[in-house]
């Protein structure tokens, strides 16, 4: 039997094209190519409607809400890699989420200050003084840098810290839950560094842009919807390399992956980290379209908000996180201007529907509902 | 010396009702795998049912005696809902458990304010808590050493119940190994029932001190829930000794931080020193040594 | 995955996009309808900024979160003021319709919010706000897409807007008037204790500072995170400096901690008495213990004796229960609806500039006296006042500045305030 190279890029599982067998092949070739791609072109929809349609449809208001959402998706997108294909329930992105931003908001600050001046709020509540690790956030490339290097550090040293003492589960879900309590307390402390409960606002331009023009808000958006984007892409590649596969396998079997000798802590900080940084950027992008970030963008509700939409959407899957987020958030913004004494209890109520009867979120409704139907089918056939 | 005792009492006094606050949570984890972040509004509902006694009862001093055990019995039946209707499905699923008892407290909370208004309720303390003891030249506030009174009583009476009575013994059997304990014809369904009543229950007493602290608001649980896990963690799950030290030395720990530095910073490294103790002994304080490879 | 399975998430990510675009789409044809904005004059019938038989105002308060407390009887009052003025007319002949949005006491929403009621409701002005956070997360919305917010708290000044008008008092209305009092009383140490956010740590900065003038010696500042309510240690500290008096800038539950550690330490109206600035008719019965004698500096007191108070009053019980008390800042609301109705009509327009060319001098004859409003700043004069709590938890004016004082936010007119002295 001779073995035909196939010419089509990375046929996964392919039988070997043996001529007998001419129908199989092509089918599982095509199948093969959904499973592969699929996904891509389910990213590129998104894409399509994010950064086409909507810009063109929507009303400035509802195109900045919009672009709030595609922030805590960015934050979703990485939560679902370290939770739903790492298994490490992270309750705390909120601190993430608030250095990205803090890192932007005090750049921003410090453009709208001027150059050689010093942020508003510094002189309101403080001495007019500002700490010297303020300067570095004048640059704008020092800030970018700064925005992907501040959590990857701060999550390995925390992530080395607690995985490798093989803190997993819930354990690890209180802590980083602690973590952000603490770290927005840490905020409100500090007040003449960082502006403590009102956080950093009244922003004036945005790298050089002025903020309140529409066009450059328009464009914020953009980046941002882009930037959602391109994760997406990156995640889609790391579920299907090699890397993904490990991670599930340590979700699912961490102890035989010991024994096959990896370590399952560098396994899990890996993804710990990817998650960190992209919390990070989605609220680096937060901050000039909101105008502002305070405490409780990071605090233990903020991070669980941002789980909301993860476990909504559906954990494991690679669209899921990032829809369910923009869906949560849209949710929360329609909600409570129809309800507004009544939403909490729908937003409760999701947590305790979608946990007790879809713990993997909406997308995994249609095959629940086929394998309840096929049971039943089977079941009556053995009863009749 | 005063500079040591009074940071050192207050802090006895916040580990008895932090040690209040995660007993219910440690001995559902370590018996059923479940976390109830909605511990907290037991908490709030024992401050609640402090509340609700003083309107029927209006000698203060009575009315707060009377309340423990109402408030044991609204936070225990509270709980016990909250078990038959949705944590009985999820056992054994931590994060799960976690996340929906997150959504359980949102609406509790906001089903107190609805009920309550969102202002708080006043608790009216006995002129008897008022002031304070002088041991020695030192002053021991009444209130406090009433919080510590309290949570002792209840530490003993579980301690009791645990040792010497049948249920304990079927609790301890369940935890230790509960697929034996179904094989001996104990009814594991009702055990977890019953502990998730009492954990409920004990932390409706807890509510009792906190709303002599600071009368009863909506949001009182989220203030003591992550504190009452780190507790949890730090002593080893399902561990009562473990608890009980656990809870002492992060309330002595806190109420020295905040002498020293200032009430935000002592929450920061409160946490902080959590977690260096956790690299130090990630299993906790105490744990059940079993053959697993955990 | 099935080939389906892929899909999925892609079936939800448009199935939930198209009911956004549906959501908005009837949003844009709703507004597409109705005049195209406040500033838009040209498509209007009167070139007032508001056509047809009503104008929209935006009530914005939280009615969720750790500020319902408070903001719920400020929602109270504005909608009490709102039948009011539609009773006697309205504004201009235009009956109020009013949108309530939730802020949820976060100052996020507070923004998102009050975009939401000025760019897509439209509405002529909001009314509400609470925390600094929330009005600082507000102030650049407002101020881009020009529109009018009127704030009823007092605060810790230090800010001015064309777009929003401060009718809580600023610091020289409250925490000075309270220090003159405090030195009239002959006190000469003092303990600051307060929560751990920006009015309290701004108010000590600006106390510390007139203290030195005043010769009061400063003998204590302690902070409490307000989610914490205990006080037991810092109270301690309190008891072992016997301060003459304690100067509260404490804001919500934490308040009743910190009475409560306060009187379990021996202390109370005769030993370190508490002056404060946030126990008001409202928050007085819920500590729990006897305050008789305490001290609290505001502008308005239930027990303000003037017949537009009696009429406040009776209305407020008349709709909400004889049980229920007045406090400043809802009165502060309430009369900020009645300003607002005095500049429209000053104006003869709802538009946001002829409204704020002619809101200089208009007063109003508020339940806390004649206020006036300054035209520079956007605050209001008020009168400053120090009530003494009695055994029914109302408060008995023991001084008055007498007439309103003029608003300084900036300080400007006290030499000694050095804004770079931490």
């Amino acid at each position: 039997m001779s073995i035909t190279t196939s010419d089509a890029p990375e046929v996964h599982g392919a039988e070997p094209a043996a001529p007998e067998a001419a129908l199989s092949p092509k089918r599982s070739f095509r199948s093969d190519l959904v499973r592969t791609y699929g996904p891509l072109l389910g990213i590129g929809v998104l894409a399509l409607l994010l950064l086409v349609w909507a810009p063109g449809s929507l009303s400035p208001f509802r195109l900045g809400n919009l672009g709030k959402y595609c922030c805590w998706a960015l934050a979703a997108v990485g939560i679902g890699l370290a939770w739903g294909r790492g298994g490490m329930l992270v309750m705390g992105q909120g601190v993430f989420f608030g250095l990205g931003g803090y890192a932007m908001a005090m750049h921003m600050k410090l453009e709208a200050a001027g150059p050689g001046k010093v942020p508003d709020f510094m002189q309101l509540y403080g001495n007019g003084t500002m700490p010297s690790w303020w300067e570095p956030f004048r640059s704008g490339p020092f800030t970018l840098f700064a925005i992907i290097a501040l959590p990857a550090v701060v999550s390995f040293v925390l992530g080395y810290a607690i995985l490798k003492r093989r803190v997993k589960g819930a354990y690890f879900a209180i802590l980083t839950q602690a973590l952000a309590v603490a770290f927005s307390t840490l905020l409100i402390a500090t007040i003449k560094q960082t502006g403590g409960f009102n956080g950093l606002n009244t922003f004036t331009k945005f790298f050089g842009q002025n903020l309140y023009d529409p066009a450059v808000k328009k464009n914020i958006y953009m980046i941002a919807a882009g930037l959602l984007i391109v994760c997406l892409v990156i995640v889609w590649q790391l579920y299907r390399s090699r890397y993904g596969e490990l991670l599930v396998a340590t979700r699912d079997a961490e102890e035989r992956i010991r024994f096959l000798g990896y370590d399952p802590a560098n396994i899990k900080l890996a993804a710990f980290v990817v998650a960190a940084i992209m919390a990070s950027i989605g609220g680096a992008m937060f901050v000039p379209i909101a105008g502002i970030i305070s405490p409780s963008n990071v605090d233990a509700t903020a991070s669980i908000m941002l789980i909301a939409g993860v476990a909504l959407g559906g954990r494991a899957s690679l669209l899921g996180p990032a829809v369910g987020a923009i869906v949560v958030g849209y949710g929360q913004t329609t909600l409570s201007e129809q309800f507004p004494t009544q939403w909490i209890y729908f937003q409760g109520g999701l947590f305790i529907v979608v946990l007790l009867f879809l713990p993997f979120g909406i997308t995994s409704l249609l095959p629940k509902l086929k394998e309840l139907a096929s049971r039943r089918r089977i079941t009556g056939e053995s009863a009749a | 010396m005063d500079a040591l005792t009074t940071p050192f009492l207050t802090g006895t006094a916040i580990g008895a009702i932090l040690f209040l606050a995660a007993l219910g949570l440690t001995l559902t984890f370590g018996q059923m795998g479940v976390i109830n972040m909605a511990n907290g509004e037991f908490l709030m509902a024992g401050a609640y049912a402090t509340y609700l006694t003083q309107q029927v009862i209006s000698s203060t001093g009575l009315s707060i005696l009377v309340a423990i055990p109402v408030a044991f019995l609204i936070a225990g039946l509270l709980g016990l809902l909250l078990e038959v209707s949705i944590i009985q499905w999820m056992y054994r699923r931590p994060l799960d458990t976690l996340l929906v008892t997150v959504g359980v407290s949102m609406v509790l909370q906001q089903l107190a304010r609805d009920v309550f208004g969102a202002q708080g309720d006043p608790v009216r303390p006995p002129s008897w808590m008022r002031g304070s003891i002088d041991v020695f030249g030192y002053h021991w506030p009444h209130r406090q050493l009433f919080t510590i009174v309290l949570a002792v009583t209840a530490l003993a009476a579980l301690t009791a119940l645990l040792k010497r009575s049948a249920f304990g013994r079927r609790i301890r059997a369940t935890v230790q190994n509960r697929d034996l304990a179904e094989t001996m014809g104990v009814s594991t369904r009702s055990v977890d029932r019953l502990t998730f009543f009492l954990g409920s229950g004990l932390a409706g007493v807890g509510g009792v001190a906190i709303a002599l602290i600071s009368g009863t608001n909506p949001t009182l649980g989220a203030t003591y829930i992550i504190p009452a896990f780190l507790v949890v963690v730090a002593g080893g799950v399902g561990q009562l000794k473990g608890t009980v030290i656990a809870a002492w030395t992060v309330g002595v720990v806190t109420a020295f931080l905040t002498d020293w530095t200032s009430g935000s910073m002592a929450q920061v490294l409160t946490f902080a020193a959590v977690v260096v103790f956790l690299q130090i002994r990630p299993q906790g304080l105490f744990t059940v040594r079993t053959r697993g490879l955990a | 995955m099935s080939m389906k399975a892929q899909f999925r998430p892609l079936v939800v990510a448009v199935a939930a996009l198209s009911l956004f675009a549906a959501a908005c789409g009837s949003d844009k044809k709703s507004s597409s309808d109705s005049a195209s904005g406040t500033k838009d004059v040209a498509a209007a019938s009167s070139d007032t900024c508001v056509t047809g038989s009503s104008v929209k105002l935006g009530f914005l308060n939280s009615t969720s979160g750790a500020m319902a407390i408070s903001e719920q009887t400020v929602r109270d009052s504005l909608m009490l003021a709102a039948s009011e003025i539609n009773a006697g007319g309205g504004i201009m002949g235009k009956k109020i319709k009013f949108i309530e949005e939730d802020g949820q006491s976060e100052p996020t929403v507070f923004a998102e919010k009050i975009g939401k009621l000025l760019t897509e409701d439209k509405v002529a002005a909001v009314f509400g706000g609470w925390t600094s956070a929330s009005r600082k997360a507000m102030l650049p919305v407002v101020e881009g897409a020009d529109g009018l917010l009127f704030y009823p708290v007092q605060y810790e000044g230090l800010e001015a807007s064309k777009n929003i008008y401060y009718t809580g008092a600023t610091t020289n209305q409250q925490i000075i008037p309270a220090m003159d009092f405090l030195k009239s009383k002959g006190v000469k140490t003092l303990f600051l204790a307060g929560s751990d956010y920006v009015f309290p740590r701004t108010a000590n900065k600006i106390i510390k500072q007139y203290a030195k003038v005043l010769g009061i010696q400063i003998v204590g500042e302690e902070y409490v995170p307000l989610t914490s309510d205990d006080w037991t240690t810092q109270v301690a500290k309190i008891a072992a400096a016997k301060p003459d008096f304690v100067f509260n800038t404490i804001n919500g539950s934490s308040n009743v901690g910190f009475i409560k550690a306060y009187h379990e330490a021996g202390l109370g109206a005769t030993k370190s008495p508490i002056i404060s600035v946030s126990i008001a008719e409202e928050e007085a019965p819920a500590m729990g213990v006897n305050l008789t004698g305490q001290y609290a500096a505001w502008n308005y007191f239930e027990s303000v004796k003037s017949p537009a108070n009696t009429a406040f009053i009776k209305a407020f019980q008349a709709k909400y229960g004889t049980n229920r008390v007045t406090s400043d800042p809802m009165e502060a609301a309430y009369t900020s609806l009645y300003l607002y109705k005095g500049m429209v009509e000053k104006a003869k327009s709802f538009c946001v500039d002829a409204v704020n060319a002619s809101s200089g001098g208009v007063s109003y004859a508020a339940p806390e006296g004649t206020v006036v409003v300054n035209g520079e700043n956007h605050h209001i004069a008020k009168t400053g006042l120090i009530g003494q709590i009695n055994a029914s938890n109302q408060f008995d004016v023991v001084w008055s500045s007498g007439k309103p004082i003029e608003p300084d936010p900036f300080l400007k007119g006290y030499p000694w305030w050095n804004p770079n002295q931490g």
